[in-house]
């Protein structure tokens, strides 16, 4: 019996839209935007520039641009390739973290309000593995679809410049495939997966919780909760007692139950600690790239936040397991 | 024979509410048995503190398990249908039987899909396009393909047609029902269930007020239709129940000797739901 491959197997069934179309569109229409941008851009430089037919940057021939490039130029252009294929990249995950917030939201909720939860525990499934499937689904299923179409995105988006490029006569291999670096892009993108993960931990634990408690609008309770304790603890000026500003409270309790869903998210609270991240000040793509590398992303883990963090979000799985037991379905 | 169900002052209270009332009742194997009462009786409370769903006072042992503590082994061996249409509307007939099949060790997938096969069920339907009734197919599909030892069914067949409630109970007598096996089932329609059931529970205000199995039912209650002339000498006789047909009185009699109430005109066995409505008078006024 592999009951746990079955019960994601049924989360997958279920929100198929969600994990699975919804990044894989968003892809298709970043690619498309990009292409009618090149199409308006082509149309408009033909109707302005003087040199008609043939593309020039900085005066140069594209189809002799990489001869004249020094190996620094090359090294540069392709950085700026990769931010392009980064950015590219940054659409499937921008609705990952709307997918995952509202499946968490209705993953224990919906089946209470349309009483199927009563078809579930009518077969041998525990409330333990059942909560751990939803769990597994939100941070590890979703994203590395998530994952899959944004490098998928990021591949066509060079392919699309590849298109633009033996328009005008350039060689794609020597002017995209050659400085850019799409498979460090994609490597870097699957080594964050873990970090998403754990830092998303919090806000899907609180939604599971949620969720699994609220007897209408979980929605409202979700987001009304921290806020109105956030409105409260500035109000009341609780944390100036215990020696903090209000601001704290904001982003390490209120923003890290609703906001983990989002990737890289982690970046913004490490700028604050991290003395590397405080001096960042890029002076090029590569250094934005350096930023989203492996590498970075993974020294998250040196942060105690991600693993207060991630204790949270265990303990409110926890309870959320509890009321799935014991809410009473009237 | 041990019970499938024993409870020992079984209570259940909601805030201030009792929905039911330190009952005590014992269901052997190989029955079925309904459990009758009007709506809010405490018979749905009942079957949900057995099959673990709900909190309790008391103690009950569902096949020598506690449902509060070891629900997750007991539900190898227990299957419920809680309500019609409690299937997820987005599920397809295949994936269901798949699921069901993946995750129940007593599963025999090859029933399920001959039971399907007999009905109008697609594998690619979803649920959402069926109508109530193939739900309810879809639902005892997986349902009688699950070798369970015990089945509880909360109104299964609630708003469903007549064609498809007697499919439905014709089903389970002929493809599921065996001596090993014992069915729990809560209905209003008492009528159409009262030939299969071995076993009868009636409960009002969260008690039981009759238990008995149906032989031991027609062996107390008579049913007597008293020409008007004679209706006095018959209610010295203390029916439990009096209606008037056709300018006969109709009394139902507990506990009365057969051969006495002879005398007073034709005597037969009550259907459950006169004896239902005489036992359930008054509950709510």
């Amino acid at each position: 019996m592999n009951t746990f491959k079955w019960l994601l197997k049924r989360e997958y069934w279920e929100h198929r839209g969600g994990f699975f179309w919804a990044p894989l569109i968003t892809g298709a229409v970043f690619m498309l935007l990009t292409i009618m941008a090149i199409i308006a851009g082509e149309s408009l430089r033909r109707a302005t520039d003087e040199g008609g037919t043939i593309l020039k940057i900085n005066g140069v021939e594209i189809s002799k641009l990489t001869q004249t490039m020094s190996p620094g130029d090359v090294a540069e252009m392709g950085s700026g390739l990769d931010l392009g294929t980064l950015l590219a990249s940054t659409w499937p995950f921008l609705v990952l973290a709307f997918v995952v917030f509202f499946y968490c939201l209705g993953a224990l909720f919906d089946e209470r309000k349309d009483r199927s939860i009563l078809f579930w525990k009518s077969l041998p499934l525990s409330d333990q593995q059942t909560v751990l499937s939803k769990v597994f689904s939100a941070l590890v299923i979703a994203p590395v679809i998530a994952t899959v179409a944004a490098i998928a995105t990021s591949l066509g988006f060079l392919v699309i410049l590849s298109g633009y490029a033996l328009f005008h006569v350039g060689n794609p291999l020597t002017l995209i495939w050659g400085p850019a670096s799409p498979l460090t892009v994609a490597f870097n993108l699957a080594a964050a997966l873990p970090v998403y993960a754990m830092w998303a931990l919090p806000t899907v634990g609180w939604l599971l919780l949620v969720s699994a408690w609220s007897k209408s609008k979980p929605f409202l309770w979700a987001l009304l909760v921290p806020l109105f304790a956030g409105v409260l603890v500035s109000w009341f000026d609780v944390m100036e007692m215990l020696g903090m500003k209000a601001s704290w409270f904001w982003t390490n309790i209120v923003g890290r139950m609703l906001l983990g869903t989002f990737n890289g998210i982690d970046m913004v609270y490490r700028t604050a600690k991290d003395p590397a991240m405080q001096n960042f000040n890029p002076q090029g793509p590569q250094d934005v790239l350096a930023l989203f590398s492996a590498q970075n992303s993974w020294s998250a883990f040196t942060h105690v936040d991600i693993w207060v963090g991630a204790a949270a979000g265990v303990a409110m799985i926890l309870a959320a397991v509890y009321f799935r037991r014991t809410r009473d379905e009237g | 024979m041990s019970a499938v169900i024993s409870a020992r002052n079984l209570s259940k209270r909601y805030g201030k509410t009792i929905a039911v009332d330190n009952v005590t009742f014992d269901i052997p194997a190989g029955r079925i048995v309904g459990l009758i009462g009007p709506n809010g009786s405490g018979k749905t409370t009942t079957l949900k503190a057995a099959l673990g769903l709900v909190p309790f006072e008391g103690e009950l042992k569902v096949l020598g398990r506690d449902p509060r503590t070891q629900r997750d082994e007991l539900m190898q061996d227990v299957c419920f249908i809680a309500d019609v249409a409690v299937l997820p509307r987005w599920l397809k007939v295949k994936d269901a039987v798949d699921f069901v099949a993946g995750v129940h060790p007593r599963f025999d997938r090859k029933k399920a899909e001959a039971y399907i096969a007999n009905t109008k069920l697609s594998p690619d339907m979803r649920v959402k396009e069926m109508s109530k009734g193939m739900i309810v197919q879809l639902h005892l599909a997986l349902v009688m393909a699950i070798d369970a030892k015990l089945l509880v069914l909360d109104e299964p067949t609630l708003g469903l047609d007549i064609l498809y409630r007697k499919q439905f109970y014709q089903n389970l007598l002929e493809d599921y029902f065996d001596e090993q096996k014992t069915i729990v089932i809560t209905t209003h329609q008492v009528e159409e269930i009262e030939h299969i059931l071995t076993d009868l529970m009636f409960i009002r205000d969260g008690r039981i007020v009759l238990s008995a199995t149906m032989d031991e039912v027609g062996e107390r209650f008579t049913e007597v239709m008293v020409p008007a002339d004679r209706a006095d000498a018959a209610r010295a006789l203390k029916p439990v129940d009096e209606r008037q047909v056709f300018g006969k009185a109709v009394m139902l009699f507990d506990g009365v000797p057969r051969s006495q109430l002879a005398e007073y005109g034709e005597t037969r066995n009550p259907g459950i739901a006169d004896l239902f409505v005489a036992t359930m008078k008054g509950t709510y006024a």
